[in-house]
């Protein structure tokens, strides 16, 4: 092969399996920069991929599919929000619990799907003029999923309403002083809400390009441990949707290149490199000077509640 | 949170243990109920099936000893816990350490050579050992690069599945399994007694109940125990008394990745006889070992009686399986739904909850 149809191959799959890390990761920022860590990921991930896929198969309108499984993964995501919020309940207990309510829910329904293939699948495009492009375009233009692009533009858009917008001081003051919040009339309980539905919502769309789009066949568990990465990834960017979409796109590189080592390692133990990759990601963030400006939001897995220290 | 005024919510200074109790029962009874709607959604009478539960695991002399068999390893894995949880150390990779704790124990079983008097304790101590030390690096990272912990337990379990796949599918794939997945057969001096007539492994089960008083003591009468608790409930406090937070975390997750070793050493030595496929080895012990703990409240003793209620669960899911022909994830479901409820009746625990008009206080 020569070293242009490599390059180009590496960064088109790391494209297409970069995707639903990057729509869940921009999700998860969310849901963390309000102050609440939602473990879910996993769970409400394999609930879109059900309901994307049953949608998908039912209708035959593969994009009917994918927007059920986000109303799905948002309405998911509202137990942990009351539990957190509303109950003030600890966040990694209630969201260990979903991603086990999830997992069990949507095995135990799906097994009725398990086993068909899918006829109404997202198909892949070409954009035109710009898959033209010598190199560049047939990397990054040609036989993509549409889904990469609005993955592309959720987390620009994610990153502008965050860092550009009202809205989005009121997000981060939220998860960063709840109290100073409350007190400049911001209602913390219905910001945090909202940032953990769209964390829902994201997760759910995640979950459906994974069964519609990029595998197009539903099985329990299919996600096998994604949920868990787009955790980790979310401290990689370091809270920055921006950074979300560098940091999913070079994971997903890693991983595409991984593969490469299947002369020298066994199937088996390359199904471990995704895993361990993230591991190492951590290690590298964590090793960054830039830790010590860019931090976790500080409310970060704690209620608010009024008048409380 | 703003509650309708006919609502108090006002912090409790001190609880009883029994209202804790009390209030845990209320949570469960109620989970059950949710659940109930489940069957409900496959067209099952609820009270059939938890009927059919209660007689299938409590019933006879076969469910309480398949109960009994499901609840060894949640116990084992459960105490570890119950220790890693009070130094606040989120321990959800037992699932890995478990598995670990297997290829050790079939790599000595099948591989050392060790004279047969020294064969089991060999195993234990070898998926003690192994279990420990892939629960000992996520807390060195934790401790020493503040990697969040939570994270890397859980990845790791996704690695141990893909060394355990890799052993069976390659090198200690058996000659004599024609073809399967597994490996050789244990030998008999590598194969744990049972109580005749059952499959509980009552070594594995003696260390349970062993380990869990042992570490109640550990928790509540040592000086180790006491840091343990410090760290786990005030690290600034454990900061300045000079408490070394690298040493009791690392202490912690030697216990809780040890035992969920242990646990791992029951299982192939004690009911399959030899390695084989993760997902056929593990029906989720490490998850739900994990209620087993919070359940528990943390108290290694109270492990015993919570990890007996979800083996019930787990043999529950075995019967209706069989009898009503539903799906084993339901267990799952259920999983789920109750730690939704127990953490949500903490608010009870942690809280006053009047209904009726604020009473005045002078």
């Amino acid at each position: 092969m020569s070293w242009e149809s490599w390059v180009i191959e590496t960064i088109s799959r790391a494209l297409a399996f970069g995707t639903p890390l990057l729509l869940a990761t921009v999700g998860e920022i969310y849901a963390e920069r309000s102050g609440v860590l939602n473990l879910g990921v996993e769970g409400m991930m394999l609930m879109g991929a059900l309901t994307g896929f049953a949608i998908s198969m039912g209708s035959g309108n593969p994009w009917l599919g994918i927007l059920i499984a986000g109303l799905v993964g948002g309405a998911f995501s509202l137990v942990h929000a009351f539990a957190s919020i509303t109950l003030r309940a600890n966040q990694v207990v209630s969201g260990l619990a979903l991603t086990m309510l999830g997992t069990g829910l949507s095995g135990v329904i799906g097994r009725a799907y398990e086993g068909f293939p899918l006829w109404s699948k997202l198909g892949r495009i070409d954009v035109p003029v710009l898959s033209s492009i010598p190199v560049l375009g047939p990397a990054l233009f040609e036989n993509q999923s549409p889904m990469t692009y609005i993955a592309i533009g959720i987390a620009v858009l994610g990153w502008l309403v965050l860092f550009k917008t009202r809205m989005g001081i009121s997000i981060r003051a939220v998860g960063e002083d709840p109290a100073t919040a409350d007190s400049l009339g911001i209602r913390v309980p219905l910001v945090r809400y909202l940032c953990v539905m769209v964390g829902g919502v994201l997760a759910g769309f995640a979950g459906a390009y994974w069964s519609v789009a990029y595998r197009t066949a539903w099985s329990g568990g299919m996600t096998a441990g994604l949920g868990w990465i787009v955790i980790a990834l979310t401290i990689f960017a370091f809270w920055n949707p921006l950074y979300g979409l560098v940091g999913a796109f070079f994971f997903a590189a890693m991983r595409v290149l991984s593969f490469r080592l299947q002369a020298w390692l066994p199937p088996e133990l390359l199904k471990a490199m995704p895993y361990l990759l993230a591991i190492l990601v951590l290690i590298i963030v964590s090793r960054g000077t830039l830790q010590k400006r860019m931090g976790a939001p500080s409310a970060l897995t704690l209620p608010y509640t009024r008048g409380e220290d | 949170m703003r509650m309708p005024s006919w609502i108090q919510v006002e912090r409790r200074s001190s609880i009883s243990p029994w209202t804790i109790f009390a209030i845990s029962i209320s949570a469960i009874v109620l989970a059950l109920l949710l659940a109930g709607l489940l069957f409900r959604l496959f067209g099952v009478s609820p009270i059939r099936a938890y009927g059919d539960i209660i007689r299938g695991a409590l019933g006879s002399k076969l469910g309480i000893t398949e109960t009994i068999r499901r609840m060894i390893p949640l116990l084992v894995i459960g105490v570890g816990l119950t220790v890693a949880f009070r130094a606040l150390f989120w321990n959800i990779g037992a699932e890995g350490q478990l598995l670990v704790g297997t290829v050790a124990a079939t790599g000595v079983a099948l591989f050392s050579g060790i004279p047969e008097i020294l064969m089991i304790p060999a195993m234990f101590i070898a998926g003690f050992a192994a279990g420990a030390l892939w629960g000992m690096g996520p807390a060195y990272l934790k401790v020493k690069l503040g990697i969040n912990d939570v994270i890397t337990t859980l990845l790791l379990n996704y690695v141990a599945i893909a060394l355990v796949e890799w052993l069976v599918y390659g090198p200690w794939k058996g000659p004599t399994q024609r073809g399967f997945a597994y490996t050789d057969r244990f030998s008999a001096a590598a194969s744990l007694p049972v109580i005749a007539g059952t499959r509980i492994h009552w070594p594995t089960l003696a260390i349970g109940v062993f380990a869990a008083i042992l570490l109640f003591v550990l928790v509540k009468r040592t000086r180790v125990g006491f840091e343990i608790r410090v760290v786990g409930e005030n690290p600034d406090a454990a900061k300045y008394s000079g408490i070394s937070q690298t040493k009791i975390t690392l202490l912690a997750m030697m216990i809780s990745g040890g035992l969920a070793g242990v646990a791992g050493v029951g299982e192939v030595a004690g009911i399959h006889h030899m390695l084989l496929s993760p997902e056929q080895i593990s029906l989720g012990y490490g998850y739900t070992a994990i209620i087993v703990a919070w359940l528990a409240r943390r108290n290694p003793l109270a492990a015993i009686l919570t990890s007996f209620l979800f083996g019930v669960i787990m043999r529950g899911g075995d019967v209706i399986k069989v009898s009503l022909g539903l799906p084993f994830e339901l267990v799952d479901v259920f999983n789920g739904v109750i730690l939704f409820m127990l953490i949500g009746s903490e608010l009870f625990i942690r809280y006053r909850v009047r209904i009726g008009a604020r009473r005045e206080v002078a």
